[in-house]
């Protein structure tokens, strides 16, 4: 039997898979750049986090502030140093360097610190929870992740849709020629979005360090997710991006409590159903 | 007395292709000078190079004295110079009023043009500031574009093909708006297929045939017979 308690284990579990996707929904609608290595900068900045707290001995919430400027400012640079150079109408070199740069990430991990699983350590946070109702039980931390991706999706949105910035995101996403005559700078533009994405996984890292352990391989299997999370919810829709996380949580806790072994297998399945039924995601964008 | 706009010897190439000759021209405050010529003859080349989306020799373009031939367009518009684009370009995401937020990213000064002003000259647009672009009428859609261009609070407006697929009572509105930004002593560059038409709202013309000006004067002396040969080249 199928409990209210897998419902909302596989809804806080999605919490977690949107807040690995919005980073890579954010670039993809502004720049239309596919980042293969989102899922191994996730990982970058989850060892940062786990380096920052055991060398210099300082709290989780502070080292992630301390990241999350780290990682913007990384972000940007990567944008106007490298990804800037390949841009353009041909989508095959971004892939590649892209493609490349995982591979450096990866292999960077692994000679810095080694092969061995890690986790991130919060204190009591991680094991403490709190009665939703009689015998309903949830983690503090997960609760935490789904509460967080929420209120980053509503931040995304409120940058998107109420500031000037969010304007000339959406203005050179439609036509960057002609957003440069309204006095935008489309370069800044991108490296300010690549920035932004790349902070919103710093959250992500975090979150995800303190529920489950890490090495320095598993940054692809990460972004497979967060792919799959952006195309069920629609492409360019950051609010579906969160329900494509949460279908996708969803389906992978059902599909283990009907058998472990099948966790990942419902996972990706509710993703095949999806696109079968409805191709463009749940909630595409409107634009035309 | 310095132009406000002046154009000295400007090349323009699109690639290998060269589009303009040795273009010169200029445009003093306050003034309105009319662009006419047949398709191809370079006249959209022209905005676009002063505009800043074909690049040139820095001192091919001077505004207010100010060498901007190669200058980025995001750079040129925050100097005081606007395009309204062919065909009017405006941003599907964005809503009306959006559309004329973005037009003064890059713009400190909020007077004369700013929302306010602009609905003021457009109130359709007021009616409809919450509505997305794609549903409006072209005649709104060219309100929007002018308004969008107005808002950087430009020196010189250049307005590139205003009255294309627009019916004439619509086209008539709309240029009935040209002195209302003039007497802020914005200059205006006219682009127009209709060569009437731009005649009657401006001072001076110049013709364009195969990427050089072929004839040029004060458009209320313009003779039918000297625009026509310097038109078709015959």
């Amino acid at each position: 039997m199928i409990g209210l308690d897998s419902v909302i284990e596989g809804v806080l579990l999605g919490g977690v898979y949107a807040l690995f996707a919005l980073g890579l929904s954010l670039i993809f609608g502004i720049m239309r750049l596919v980042n293969l290595a989102h899922g191994d900068l996730i990982l970058l900045a989850a060892y940062l986090a786990l380096s920052v707290t055991t060398t210099l001995n300082i709290p989780l919430a502070v080292a992630t502030l301390l990241i999350v400027a780290v990682m913007f400012v990384a972000g940007y640079a990567l944008q106007r140093l490298v990804l800037e150079r390949v841009l353009g109408d041909d989508i095959l070199p971004p892939l590649l360097v892209t493609f490349g740069l995982s591979i450096v990430i990866q292999n960077g991990l692994l000679l810095a610190y080694g092969a061995d699983s890690r986790r991130l350590q919060a204190g009591a946070f991680e094991s403490s929870s709190v009665t939703l109702a009689d015998g309903l039980n949830v983690g503090l931390a997960p609760l935490a992740a789904l509460l967080t991706a929420i209120a980053a999706v509503a931040l995304l949105q409120l940058i998107f849709y109420r500031t000037a910035l969010g304007r000339a995101f959406r203005a050179t996403a439609d036509n960057p020629q002609i957003a440069q005559l309204m006095g935008i700078n489309e370069r800044s533009v991108y490296a300010i979005a690549v920035g932004m994405s790349v902070a919103v996984s710093v959250i992500a890292a975090i979150t995800f360090g303190i529920r489950a352990n890490f090495d320095p391989s598993i940054g692809p299997a990460r972004l497979l997710y967060a792919f799959e999370a952006v195309i069920i919810g629609g492409l360019g829709s950051l609010w579906g991006t969160l329900a494509g996380g949460i279908v996708l949580g969803l389906a992978q806790t059902i599909g283990a409590r009907v058998n472990p072994e099948w966790q990942i297998l419902t996972g990706h399945l509710a993703f095949l159903v999806v696109l079968m039924v409805r191709p463009r995601g749940l909630f595409p964008s409107r634009r035309p | 007395m310095t132009a406000l706009l002046s154009v000295t010897a400007l090349d323009a190439f699109y690639g290998d292709f060269q589009a303009l000759f040795g273009i010169n021209l200029e445009l003093g405050e306050g003034e309105a000078v009319a662009v006419i010529g047949a398709n191809g003859a370079g006249k959209s080349t022209l905005l676009k190079s002063l505009a800043g989306l074909v690049r040139n020799r820095p001192d091919a373009v001077r505004l207010a004295g100010r060498q901007i031939g190669d200058g980025p367009a995001a750079s040129i518009v925050r100097l005081g110079l606007a395009l309204v684009p062919e065909g009017r370009q405006l941003f599907p995401s964005l809503t009306v009023e959006e559309n004329l937020l973005i037009g003064a990213f890059g713009g400190e000064r909020t007077s004369p043009w700013n929302l306010a002003s602009v609905y003021q000259m457009f109130p359709v647009l007021q009616e409809r500031r919450r509505s997305s672009v794609t549903v409006l009428s072209g005649g709104q859609q060219q309100m929007v574009a002018i308004g969008r261009a107005l808002m950087s609070n430009p020196s010189v407006l250049l307005c590139d093909e205003i009255s294309l697929g627009l019916a004439p009572i619509i086209v008539e509105d709309i240029y009935r708006m040209l002195p209302r930004i003039r007497d802020n002593g914005t200059g205006i560059v006219v682009v127009e297929q209709d060569i009437a038409r731009a005649l009657r709202s401006t001072d001076r013309f110049y013709c364009l045939q195969e990427g050089r000006v072929t004839l040029t004067g004060r458009a209320a002396d313009a003779s039918h017979d000297a625009i026509h040969a310097a038109y078709f080249g015959t």
